[in-house]
């Protein structure tokens, strides 16, 4: 009996017992104070094909062994400049999803490659670079978005004429574009079908991608670069390949995000995008040098659920915002737990 | 003769794992005495002196039989301190110097001499100040006394690696109570007027009542230097030889002797004309076995085993060869000549390698075993792949699965199936796995460091086995590299001993073992001259 419960506990793992206990509790807890169950599933549901592609964005970087790569903020920069200038020439509909694509994913391949450069000058210490490339990427391009010669009045802030604003309102271009594709009732429950489709395919790519002769490639430099030196494999070139990866899924990942939330988030908003991210694969059961999409699946689930409950339960029974403080608790949590636990390839 | 004995060293039995490293060892050091102590790689040199010392290992894997003995008391330690508190003292290999420190403070380090301050009266001893002067007095003795002349408040740092070795030996001798020092190869590192002096400064220590211990690789110098001598084979004392009693051949000799069971019982079918990949001027740089000058000629369908002691360089040159260090030099396969440093060239011109880091580089640790037989071959020469559409080629799962099996079956590899992750398998059959990934890439020349290190006897003799059934039935030419010259000696049909990063010479395998045992200490040459 003690052997099955060691076992269980090896498979899933103290991040996820303690993730799912939580959930647990508070799924009893919002049964209690009579929440609607259909209202918290629809929501979750959404919450979860809107946030998973940035966390499947963190996959390619793992598999190259760059580490959980948080700059993810740099594909998000490459993704909203994309969404800006599909705004700004007034399109609409799918044809600006289309457009912000066309332009943010070569974007993210010129920012990728070069970040990828970078994180080959200072390998193993990609995380701590990666967290302040991320955060000096946004406030670099705070005057990119100032100063940027963009005219559209939706976009620009109303007085003055110049600058965009702070959030932009996506209703005349491509809210829910995605979440309403194909999208379908049961009883109460709004099902998102075009988002979870589209996280689907993403996911399929990512799998395919693993399959072919590069992809094991890429796997093999980021599990061990001296067997992968002794297979000929150029780990650099890898290592670069993997980070341009993950900063195409992030720029498309924010574009998913966006159109889901129904506006962009310019300026400071990208700014901690990365950390959510990582603490859900990690949930998820990856570590920063393995993961698999099923990481990314039931990270993202365990970890939006989390959030999708706790605030309504915690604010009917507390006074004031704690529920933002549970969520930063458990990210942050999550990711110092990760980072201080040694991920070894042996025992 | 009893009253002199500083150090016994009495019937010490230890095994690791049930694997027997030493037996019966017996070894004295009386006062005033330099005694030598030599042998192979493995010999159990290494685990003597754990014991001695008290070395945690030593308690973790089942302590050990046998008495040490120091001025007639029986005496066990469990940690080096205690052996230092004891006054045995040990200088060692690689320098344990702070280089930002000076001279003076790191002879003086954790027993510097310290006065009494304000604070040190209300806290403890710990607090006290320390006294520059006169810890600079003690380190200026302590080299005089070594007959060293550069200044004592330079730091370490920028001194040549000559110093430091004397720095090493001064930091022994100013710990007052030092009865026995032990040098663990101390002129290694030497240069050969470096060396002299420090055999002078040996003798010095002897003279004035020390026992010394003297361990090295370097045959002249424990010749020259040491009163007595202990040959230690296989964890045994195969000898105990006087001064006069020496002489490198005898050593030399005594060292490598053993009985050699000849595996390979076949027809030489070796083309001596015809090189299969003629090696010039290959230099690698490869930390702590670098190649400096080598030249050799490979001929198709032999084995050729690649000996020397540790840190000579022989496993740098399958290393770089195969591009995993860098190298320079000329490398001409069947004719064509192939520039050093890109792995991907090599193994698509039919070279395959099998590192002597099993766990480091030759194989995924968390993988299956199939993707670990696989990839090698999918990477370098694009097998294992089916084209889906014109623009997608993936991973082709029924050839892979079928080459998995294919293989387990033909090399025996016990485990329950190609997806069981390799960590789980024993050595022996991880060894397998390693030939298995590079029997996948159909290598014309097989590359093979250290096969059997740390597997045991029994999968030993099967994974040298299988290396002969590979020359024989597929015609593979092996480089085979190993630090068991039994080993070499029972499988090659030529043997190229390597001395500092150099071909010392080529040996068959059934030359005498003296031969093998001048070549590996650099003496061969001499030999003439030395007969005499």
């Amino acid at each position: 009996m003690k052997n099955i419960l060691d076992l269980a506990y090896n498979i899933i793992g103290l991040p996820r017992l303690i993730i799912s206990i939580f959930l647990l509790v508070f799924l009893i807890a919002a049964a209690v104070v009579d929440l609607s169950i259909p209202m918290l599933t629809g929501s979750l549901l959404v919450r979860v094909g809107m946030n998973a592609v940035l966390v499947l964005a963190l996959i390619p970087a793992i598999k190259a062994g760059t580490g959980l790569n948080l700059a993810l903020p740099l594909g998000i920069m490459c993704g909203l400049v994309g969404a800006v200038v599909a705004i700004e020439y007034k399109l609409s509909g799918a044809a600006s999803f289309a457009v912000a694509l066309a332009i943010a994913v070569p974007l993210a391949i010129i920012v990728g490659y070069l970040y990828g450069l970078v994180l080959n000058r200072i390998k193993g210490q990609e995380m701590i670079v990666g967290t302040y490339v991320g955060f000096s990427v946004v406030s670099g391009m705070c005057i990119f978005w100032l100063l940027a010669p963009f005219k559209n009045p939706e976009m620009v802030w109303a007085y003055g004429g110049t600058g965009l604003r702070n959030t932009i309102l996506l209703h005349s271009s491509f809210d829910k574009i995605l979440n309403d594709f194909l999208g379908f009732k049961i009883g109460e429950i709004e099902i998102p079908t075009g988002l979870l489709l589209f996280f689907g395919l993403l996911c399929f790519m990512v799998w395919l991608f693993g399959k072919t002769r590069t992809g094991n490639a890429m796997h093999v430099a980021g599990s061990n670069p001296r067997f992968a030196l002794s297979c000929g494999i150029n780990i650099d070139k890898m290592r670069i390949l993997g980070t341009v990866l993950s900063t195409i899924l992030a720029c498309i990942g924010i574009l998913v995000y966006s159109q889901s939330y129904g506006f962009l988030q310019l300026y400071q908003g990208p700014l901690m995008m990365a950390f959510p991210a990582a603490a859900a694969i990690l949930i998820g059961g990856a570590s920063p040098k393995k993961a698999a999409i099923s990481h990314v699946i039931i990270g993202t689930f365990l970890f939006q659920s989390l959030l999708v409950v706790a605030p309504p339960v915690i604010n009917v029974l507390v006074e004031g915002s704690f529920s933002e403080v549970f969520r930063g608790i458990v990210s942050n949590g999550v990711i110092l737990y990760a980072l201080a636990t040694k991920w070894e390839g042996g025992e | 003769m009893e009253s002199t004995s500083l150090l016994k060293l009495d019937k010490i039995c230890k095994s690791y794992y049930g694997n027997r490293v030493l037996k019966d060892v017996c070894l004295e050091i009386k006062k005033g005495e330099i005694h030598g102590l030599v042998g192979e790689n493995g010999a159990g040199k290494s685990t003597l002196m754990n014991i001695l010392f008290g070395m945690p290992v030593i308690q973790q894997t089942g302590g050990y039989e046998g008495d040490v003995v120091l001025e007639g008391n029986q005496v066990c330690f469990t940690c080096p301190s205690e052996a230092m508190d004891y006054g045995i003292g040990m200088v060692h290999q690689e320098f344990m110097l702070i280089p930002g420190f000076t001279v003076a403070e790191n002879i003086k380090l954790n027993r510097e001499r310290t006065k009494p301050n304000v604070i040190s009266r209300l806290i403890g001893k710990k607090m006290e100040t320390i006294d520059v002067q006169r810890n600079r007095h003690d380190a200026r003795a302590s080299l005089d006394r070594l007959g060293m002349s550069f200044d004592e408040m330079m730091p370490v740092g920028g001194l040549p690696v000559g110093y430091m070795q004397f720095i090493e030996v001064a930091r022994e001798i100013d710990k007052e109570n030092t009865k026995v020092v032990v040098f663990d190869e101390p002129t290694a590192v030497l240069t050969e007027s470096e060396a002299e002096q420090f055999l002078d400064t040996a003798r010095k220590l002897a003279n004035d009542g020390l026992g010394v211990l003297f361990i090295s690789h370097r045959l002249d110098e424990v010749v020259s230097l040491c009163d007595r001598i202990t040959v230690l084979r296989d964890g045994e004392v195969v000898a105990l030889l006087n001064r006069g009693e020496a002489s490198i051949q005898r050593i030399a000799e005594l060292m490598v002797g053993r009985q050699i069971n000849r595996l390979a019982d076949r027809k030489k079918t070796v083309q001596v004309n015809k090189p299969i990949l003629e090696i010039r001027n290959l230099a690698v740089e490869m930390p702590g076995e670098k190649v400096k000058e080598f030249d050799l000629d490979l001929y198709e369908g032999e084995i050729l085993g690649v000996g020397g002691l540790a840190g000579h360089g022989k496993i740098g040159i399958a290393n770089g060869i195969m591009g995993m260090y860098p190298a320079t030099g000329s490398l001409v396969k069947q004719g064509k000549s192939l520039p050093l440093g890109d792995t991907m060239l090599m193994l698509q011109e039919n070279m395959a390698f099998v590192s002597e880091d099993r766990r480091g580089v030759g194989l995924l640790w968390d993988e299956s075993i199939e993707h670990n037989i696989i990839i090698a071959a999918m990477q370098s020469q694009k097998k294992f792949l089916k084209r889906v559409t014109p623009l997608l080629t993936i991973e082709d799962r029924k050839k892979i699965h079928e080459h998995t099996l294919k293989m387990i079956k033909d090399l025996d590899i016990r485990c329950v199936g190609p997806q069981q992750l390799v960590k789980r398998l024993s050595g022996g059959n991880q060894q397998k796995i390693c030939i298995a990934r590079a029997i996948t890439l159909s290598p014309d020349i097989l590359f093979v460091s250290e096969p059997t290190r740390g597997i045991d006897i029994g999968a030993k003799r099967i994974v040298l086995d299988l290396l002969l059934q590979l020359n024989r039935d597929l015609g593979v030419t092996i480089v085979m590299t190993s630090s068991e010259l039994a080993e070499l000696r029972s499988v090659c049909d030529r043997i190229a001993i390597i001395y500092e990063g150099r071909l010392e010479g080529v040996l068959p395998p059934d030359a005498p073992d003296l031969d093998f045992g001048l070549m590996m200490a650099g003496e061969f040459e001499h030999k003439g001259a030395d007969q005499v």
